[in-house]
């Protein structure tokens, strides 16, 4: 690996770079200095225990949660005090899938799909089934479940629905909140392989968070841990089995014995 | 615990949820009015909140008017003066009755639903879904429920001030032997413009309120089925309360000398 030049860092910031974000929630202090950065075309998985602030990191990211203190750029750009209209352009650049899935349950499946498409890029109605219909495809449903309501398909169709409509409209960052979680082995892997495969075709910048190892062997080119708030490591996803951190090795084995501690309190 | 300090506890939370119900509504019109709209979504709250909402308003207008009618008679019979009848209907249903009851009713038919579907959608992150597809959920779920609320509920009250006449005049001829055109001459004879429209200002007050603590009891709701339906109580319970308020101050703005 060459050592960048400072200059050639300017043109090329990190697609998502988080400094020293710490975010408490009353007395639990979640998020605590935490720093992670994804590069352009990168794909990071953050692994850590249920309740670490996995999914509060990457809802300050998106600006769901208003971090209490750090920085947060996106292209170089600082998003964390943005006003609202210049926030939706930011927005522009993300798709997510999320962990439940969170499809709207009033819309049908084509609607919602083709969200994006109809609210932000105001494509014509017809046009927008089109390119949804076509978009469904690639996740591996066909044409007829377009008219479906989301609540008639079973969770893995639901996770593949989620995935096209994080898709649809080509973001440049794509983001994963435990894709995997409540499906069988099998429908993990089937939508592990639609995750990589979307990332690469769009050359997206990918950041998921997983508690499933097998997930995150399967999409990560890198791998960090986060644990009581902070990146205790990363590295490259070759090296997870040799970190010689007894965090990441307790994690990876899933022993109850163990620097970890459990915690009661959900984040 | 001292009590001086539950008191004090109390009401600062109080205070408390009142500023966020404040800022809450802020943002909803300041983003609303900026736009961009979604006129199907209005579209779809208006039929949702006029055109569902008719059989209950009917329904709740028709018996109200009826029993206005036998009430006043068997009290106006006392001192000779039952020929007011029909003047008591029509006042009391375009004035007070129309407006509140309707309110009511649509607290507990559309508030409730509005609280259920935007807390769910809530706990289950659609909402944040909303925001990482670009879309302010305040310009796409509350502000048409704003909008729908505020026009709906007049429209609602003109066809329960109708029917709770009817319902009135059908007493006044079947049952206390009224003409019809005499029933119908005094119906209009002291009516004034002013009782309409002051029950139809109040109609889109009671609207905007419904649609509001719906949305908020809805946007602010946690922790699953048990937030969503606690959601659901406080946004009745909240829209009921701050309809009978309201009331009173638009009843004061408009007919106190």
């Amino acid at each position: 690996m060459t050592v960048s030049s400072p200059k050639r860092q300017l043109e090329h910031p990190p697609k998502i770079r988080v400094r020293g974000l710490y975010k408490a929630f009353g007395p639990k202090q979640v998020l605590d200095g935490l720093d992670l950065e994804v590069g352009r075309g990168e794909s990071v998985v953050v692994i850590g225990g249920s309740g670490t602030g996995k999914s509060v990191l990457l809802k300050c990211i998106l600006g769901i949660l208003q971090p209490d203190r750090g920085s947060i750029e996106i292209d170089g750009q600082e998003v964390t005090r943005l006003p609202a209209r210049e926030r939706e352009q930011v927005m522009h650049k993300f798709g997510m899938l999320f962990q439940g899935s969170a499809l709207f349950d009033s819309l049908p499946v084509w609607e919602n799909v083709a969200f994006g498409l109809l609210q932000v890029k105001k494509l014509p109605r017809a046009e927008a089934k089109e390119r949804a219909i076509e978009v469904l495809g690639r996740v591996g449903l066909p044409p007829a479940a377009a008219d479906l309501a989301p609540a008639e398909l079973s969770g893995g169709m639901q996770k593949r629905v989620g995935l096209a409509r994080a898709i649809a409209t080509q973001p440049e960052i794509l983001f994963f909140d435990e894709p995997t979680t409540g499906l069988d082995p099998i429908m993990a892997d089937v939508i592990n392989e639609l995750i990589a495969g979307a990332v690469r075709r769009l050359g997206a910048t990918a950041l998921s968070i997983t508690h499933d190892l097998a997930s995150a062997r399967k999409i990560a080119d890198r791998i960090a841990m986060l644990y009581l708030g902070k990146i205790i490591w990363q590295g490259p996803v070759g090296q997870i089995d040799r970190s010689g951190n007894p965090y990441v090795d307790q994690f990876i084995h899933g022993r109850a014995d163990g620097p970890i501690k459990l915690d009661v309190r959900a984040a | 615990m001292n009590p001086v300090a539950v008191i004090g506890h109390v009401f600062l939370n109080f205070l408390a949820s009142v500023g966020d119900l404040a800022l809450f509504a802020g943002q909803a019109i300041s983003q609303g009015l900026r736009g961009p709209w979604y006129p199907r979504m209005i579209l779809r709250q208006m039929v949702d909140i006029g055109y569902y909402s008719l059989p209950v308003v009917g329904l709740t207008a028709i018996f109200t008017g009826m029993v206005l009618a036998l009430q006043s008679h068997t009290g106006f019979a006392r001192f000779e003066a039952q020929s007011a009848v029909a003047t008591i209907v029509v006042l009391s249903m375009t004035r007070e009755l129309g407006p509140v009851l309707a309110g009511l009713m649509v607290a507990g038919r559309v508030g409730a639903s509005m609280a259920a579907e935007i807390g769910t959608m809530r706990v289950t992150e659609q909402i944040d879904a909303l925001t990482t597809l670009s879309t302010d959920p305040f310009k796409y779920l509350v502000w048409p429920r704003l909008i729908a609320g505020l026009f709906m509920l007049p429209l609602l009250v003109i066809v329960a001030d109708v029917i709770g006449v009817f319902g009135g005049y059908l007493i006044g001829i079947y049952k206390l032997d009224f003409g019809p055109y005499d029933y119908l001459h005094r119906t209009f004879e002291y009516l004034e413009p002013q009782d309409v429209i002051s029950g139809l200002v109040k109609a889109a007050v009671f609207g905007f309120l419904v649609a509001l603590m719906g949305c908020y009891q809805g946007y602010r709701s946690r922790g699953g089925a048990q937030g969503v339906g606690a959601a659901t109580t406080k946004a009745v319970v909240s829209a009921s309360i701050l309809i009978l308020t309201s009331n009173y101050l638009v009843t004061q703005m408009f007919f106190s000398q």
